[in-house]
């Protein structure tokens, strides 16, 4: 356990983070201006600690495999961000923020780092609006807030649906200004390959120039890896095409642990799959849950009748609609969290009443709410006596004043008229909770590298709520790293400049090449999406929604197949000197064949069911949540970290207990 | 180019009403072009600012199309421009350089002749030899030729396709822009690209119809 | 997949590298469903070429959902295809017909050099953020309360109409004169727009523009297809706006 040292500051949970910065090391500003620091990822983390830490003093070199900071994938983040402001006067605080963030995640987190989250989350908002970004006004000119995520106060903050989009930009104009200055060496279209470790500490990478193809080493006393999420091992996912784990990866493989992988989020509102060509899914905002209705067809032959376009959605009665949510948890119906809501979906769909010709889809229903909201604003505007016909224009107006935007995207990509006819959804992978282990410092197990943003583990335990993620990534890098890396790098200020002509960057170097041009010269011949594709299949049939010991253990097997004949039969056209995007995909891939094979490892390892993790095995066995998912507190109440032995298979498990002082534990009830 | 833009929207409205004059009233033309043609203040100001403002609205004109041009050396295999833009604003050196032409015999037609008569042989008179003002009846004598009318009447559809994009171009170029007043510029760049040229064509017309 | 997919001849500008002189050549892709989006459609086509021992195709694109601002396809004559509103990833193929001959072409630019095939550089729109695309305020804890500057509700909202370009460059590549005024105008009428930018305004759009003429975007002759291709709507307002905020500055400015 000793390798597991979370470095807790003592004290009172609401001091602990205060105390911590007045007793940690500083370096004095001439000194700064001594040391380098790296932040692979230009997202909402390593933007802004790209951006702080160079604000400081600190020379700081960027990395980020897009042709631009500004597309990393936090940009796609639609809905809002919390903060405890409590400016709607509906009695927020900090305590509060952090209770919801912490039983959201049932109970997986760790209690000092979510407090934290929740006490320097007012800062990001003052910080954000003092650099420009337009968020959402009332018109008294003070911020707007909306509820989200079926918490109980007006907390997120907003941009319309594009609020990770403003935040990103904020962050990537803070970044232009230090790269204007020199501050920050921005290396785009650049991809970490590999770390390099000298004397037991982070101090360095080797890169590849994505244009160019060259290879070259990059040193500095700090390493910050804050890379992004791994839910594109399912191969379909709502993350961008490009989104990657390997520098997390590649950091695991050389000391870093890995914290917790099968804790995926799997977000119930998105695009169903349209068929094998499908390159990736793409979200609807949670916030149609709000007015939407789900459900599938009571009957096998309306089912059958709708996959063979016999019948539409709107000819099948109310009486024979299932409208499961609202049947099996009355009490929050269609609003249940994230991971219920997608399960459910699963049941239905698995049980064969998906309604789409994959068989993966089930509806979203706005007639309800279009004739709900019709018939109030007819009596608003004084027409009692309103036709329904009215009635339905009247409502199709207030929901397009609340949804116009994403029922015009749905429309662009189904060709589907949503206010006429039921949306089609289906869950798809969204988020993953598990990553790099960090200490309170953000540290990785490795001395002087650290990770952040979606790329650790930290805060969000086995499930994210709503409008959290980018209240996370701006809190690591704009107010956490920035003062907890201080504290490694005071330590370091009579280093000098770390050379890059060591054995270790030669050896670094030299695997990062040894392994380009295997896949050069492989000469196989299957696509790297081939691989790719399988992976995901596996993966989401068998370590997807809903996990059983034998499904966990037939994908491990499964993957290994898939991994050996990858590395026997990819092939991968083109140069080595060149832009090459399918030389780019290989390295990706193989590293998450071998995360996938950690993934199931985790998922089989606990067995209980948490938060996005649900294990068959887990359900309560009677009462009324009979059948609903089961978390074992005494047996998992901890943090799998797994330390890299040389293969996925062998990787050893250390635990970090959770300690829970100011929450008390609570089973989650919805029905 | 905007402000040169401007310079010549008012040199052009003038011109015009002054040539309108012709066609309602030849005397007040005849004074009226014989104040401009001697007036000191019109001949050694007003008229090299004129000349400067076109030649440089010319020149600029080039100099943009030039640059612009260089700013995409490779073009597209396909391109699909009149999907999103007029013909107008994307040929404006093509409406400016005919418009330029005209000058040519424009000039031939009256500012040489002109020259000639009052700094060549220094008749500052502005009389014909039987003591009236010649003004209005060389203008007369100008649109006699049909296939001079021709010219002018086509070189006003050319300036009108310029005036169609400058007029309002000219404003956004110099930031008004506005919810309430662009549409109402639009309407009335519309107006003026129509109603100037159309003034200029119907005098022409005028005058060879009843010369 | 649909039964009777679409099959589609697809004319293609490939190019080694920024050295090499480059051409158009042409494939053919089969059973094209109409359900695909059009970067699946490239997909399949690569694929196909990759089975076949040839190079895929290279083209820049990311999130697939139209936000990033990565994929920049000049297709059939248009930034981003027939579609309005959308981006290349964002529009599907049931915008073409069978038998169809489609295009596919890189930005083209003197400032967005092209890299390979159809991906082009467009860090000159980096290089004119750091220009002055900013708000000068250091991280800090304690920067005044978000709601201590009241901000009117129509400014707050022009502000986020601005800024919401996504930066593909599809204004510059549809300018008859690759002019990235749309692109520049945005950022600085964001800024411009909110009280926390004013206070460094007359730098930023000085700088901002001097440096988009140093990347040799071309200038602004006002023929609005920018603001008719942008997948955004960014409106000409901004335009206007960014050339009465540098022409105010350029008069009174001291530098």
């Amino acid at each position: 356990m000793a390798k597991l040292d979370a470095k807790i500051p003592k004290g009172p949970i609401k001091d602990k983070w205060t105390n911590h910065k007045n007793h940690i090391n500083v370096v004095n500003p001439a000194n700064k201006r001594l040391i380098d620091v790296i932040v692979v990822g230009t997202g909402l983390a390593g933007g802004s600690a790209a951006a702080s830490l160079a604000e400081m003093g600190y020379n700081v070199k960027s990395f980020c495999f897009q042709d631009s900071p500004r597309r990393a994938h936090s940009i796609a983040a639609q809905g809002g961000i919390n903060a405890a402001k409590n400016y709607q006067n509906d009695g927020d605080s900090t305590y509060r923020l952090f209770y919801d963030t912490v039983k959201g995640g049932d109970y997986r987190s760790r209690e000092a780092n979510v407090y934290r989250l929740a006490e320097v989350s007012t800062n990001i908002i003052d910080q954000c609006v003092a650099q420009g970004v337009p968020f959402a006004r009332e018109y008294g000119g003070l911020l707007d807030n909306r509820s989200f995520g079926g918490v109980l106060v007006s907390r997120t903050f907003y941009a319309k649906g594009q609020t990770g989009q403003q935040l990103l930009l904020g962050a990537y104009s803070a970044m232009s200004r230090q790269i204007g200055k020199g501050k920050i060496k921005m290396y785009n279209r650049h991809e970490m390959m590999d770390l390099v470790i000298v004397d037991g500490k982070a101090r360095g990478i080797i890169s590849r120039n994505l244009i160019t193809g060259e290879i070259a080493r990059h040193s500095a006393h700090a390493v910050v890896i804050a890379s992004g999420g791994y839910g594109n091992v399912f191969f379909l996912s709502t993350n961008a095409m490009g989104s990657n784990t390997s520098a997390a990866w590649k950091i695991h493989k050389k000391g870093a642990f890995f914290a917790n992988p099968c804790y995926t989020q799997i977000h119930p509102t998105c695009i169903p799959r349209s068929g094998d060509y499908q390159s990736k899914l793409t979200l609807m905002s949670e916030s149609l849950r709000n007015d939407g209705r789900i459900w599938v067809p009571k009957n096998m032959k309306d089912v059958e009748a709708i996959r063979a376009g016999r019948i539409k959605p709107i000819d099948i009665k109310a009486e024979d609609r299932d409208y499961y949510l609202e049947r099996r948890y009355p009490a929050f119906g269609n609003l249940v969290p994230r991971d219920v809501a997608s399960r459910a979906a699963k049941e239905r769909c698995d049980a064969g009443y998906g309604v789409n010709a994959t068989g993966e889809a089930v509806y979203l229903d706005f007639a309800s709410a279009i004739m709900r909201y019709g018939k109030e604003k007819a009596i608003i505007i004084h027409e009692p006596k309103a036709s329904e016909a009215r009635i339905q224009e009247l409502g199709k107006k207030v929901i397009e004043d609340k949804y116009g935007n994403l029922f015009q995207m749905y429309e662009k990509i189904t060709d589907d008229n949503p206010y006429e006819t039921p949306m089609q959804i289906y869950p798809a992978v969204h988020y993953t909770m598990g990553g790099v282990w960090v200490d309170y410092n953000l540290m990785t197990t490795i001395p002087g590298c650290y990770a952040a943003g979606e790329a650790n583990f930290s805060d969000h335990g086995a499930n994210r709520l709503g409008a959290s993620a980018l209240m996370q990534g701006l809190a690591d890098g704009y107010f956490v790293l920035p003062y907890t890396i201080g504290d490694y790098l005071a330590s370091d200020i009579r280093t000098g400049e770390v050379s890059t002509s060591s054995p270790e960057f030669d050896e670094a170097e030299k695997a990062v090449k040894d392994r380009l041009n295997f896949f050069i010269n492989n000469k196989g011949t299957k696509s790297v999406d081939h691989f790719h594709k399988r992976l995901g299949k596996v993966m989401w049939d068998k370590v997807g929604m809903s996990r059983n010991a034998q499904g966990l253990k037939e994908a491990s097997d499964e993957i290994r197949i898939i991994k050996e004949e990858f590395w026997k039969d990819v092939m991968v056209p083109g140069d080595l000197n060149e832009f090459n995007q399918e030389l780019e995909k290989a390295g990706r891939v193989a590293d998450f064949l071998e995360l996938g094979e950690l993934f199931a490892k985790d998922a089989l390892n606990r067995n209980e069911s948490c938060g996005g993790h649900f294990r068959e095995e887990s359900v309560e066995p009677d009462g009324e949540q009979k059948g609903e998912a089961k978390r074992d507190d005494i047996n998992f109440k901890y943090t799998a970290a797994w330390e890299w032995k040389g293969d996925s298979k062998d990787a050893e498990l250390h635990k970090e207990e959770l300690t829970f002082n100011d929450i008390e534990l609570k089973q989650r009830s919805y029905k | 180019m905007a402000l040169s833009g401007f310079f010549l929207l008012v040199f052009l409205l003038q011109h015009c009403t002054i040539n309108f004059l012709s066609v309602i009233s030849p005397a007040s033309f005849n004074n009226v072009s014989h104040f401009m043609g001697t007036n000191p203040l019109v001949q050694f100001a007003l008229q090299p600012v004129l000349a400067f403002g076109v030649i440089f609205h010319l020149a600029m004109g080039i100099r943009l199309e030039l640059l612009n041009r260089s700013s995409r050396p490779i073009k597209y295999a396909m391109e699909k421009a009149s999907e999103n833009a007029n013909w107008m604003s994307r040929n404006m050196i093509i409406t400016g350089i005919m418009i330029f032409l005209f000058f040519g015999l424009h000039f031939y037609d009256f500012w040489f002749p002109e020259l000639n008569t009052k700094f060549i042989m220094g008749d500052m008179s502005g009389l014909n030899p039987e003591g009236g003002f010649r003004y209005f009846e060389e203008l007369q004598h100008k649109f006699i030729d049909p296939i001079r009318v021709g010219l002018y009447v086509i070189s006003f559809i050319f300036l009108s396709l310029h005036l169609m994009h400058g007029f309002q171009s000219a404003f956004q170029s110099v930031g008004f822009r506005h919810n309430k007043y662009t549409p109402i510029i639009k309407k009335l760049g519309t107006l003026y690209a129509i109603a100037i040229p159309a003034g200029f064509v119907f005098i022409a017309l005028f005058h060879f119809i009843n010369h | 997949m649909t039964k009777n997919g679409m099959n589609l001849t697809l004319k293609v500008w490939r190019q080694k590298s920024d050295k090499d002189k480059g051409q158009i050549e042409t494939y053919q892709v089969n059973d094209i469903s109409e359900h695909m989006s059009f970067l699946e459609m490239m997909d399949t086509m690569n694929e196909q070429l990759i089975s076949a021992g040839k190079e895929p195709v290279a083209f820049d694109h990311d999130c697939r959902e139209g936000i990033c601002g990565s994929c920049s396809l000049f297709i059939n004559g248009e930034a981003h295809g027939p579609d309005r509103g959308v981006t290349t990833c964002q529009l599907h193929m049931r915008k073409f017909k069978d038998g169809d001959t489609i295009y596919i072409e890189p930005w083209r630019s003197k400032a967005f050099p092209v890299i390979k095939d159809l991906v082009v550089d467009r860090t000159g729109f980096d290089r004119i953020m750091s220009a002055g695309g900013f708000i000068s305020v250091n991280t800090s804890g304690n920067t005044q309360d978000a709601n201590s500057i009241p901000i009117a509700k129509d400014d707050a909202d022009h502000a986020f109409d601005a800024a919401t370009c996504i930066g593909c460059g599809a204004c510059v590549a549809t300018c008859k004169n690759a002019s990235a005024m749309l692109f520049v105008s945005a950022k600085v009428s964001q800024l411009a727009l909110l009280p926390q930018g004013k206070i460094e305004a007359k730098d930023r759009v000085l700088n901002m523009v001097e440096q988009m003429d140093a990347e040799g975007f071309g200038s602004c002759t006002n023929t609005g297809a920018c603001e008719v291709e942008c997948p955004k709507g960014i409106s000409l307002d901004n335009i206007a706006r960014m050339n009465r905020e540098f022409m105010g500055a350029s008069i009174t400015s001291d530098k």
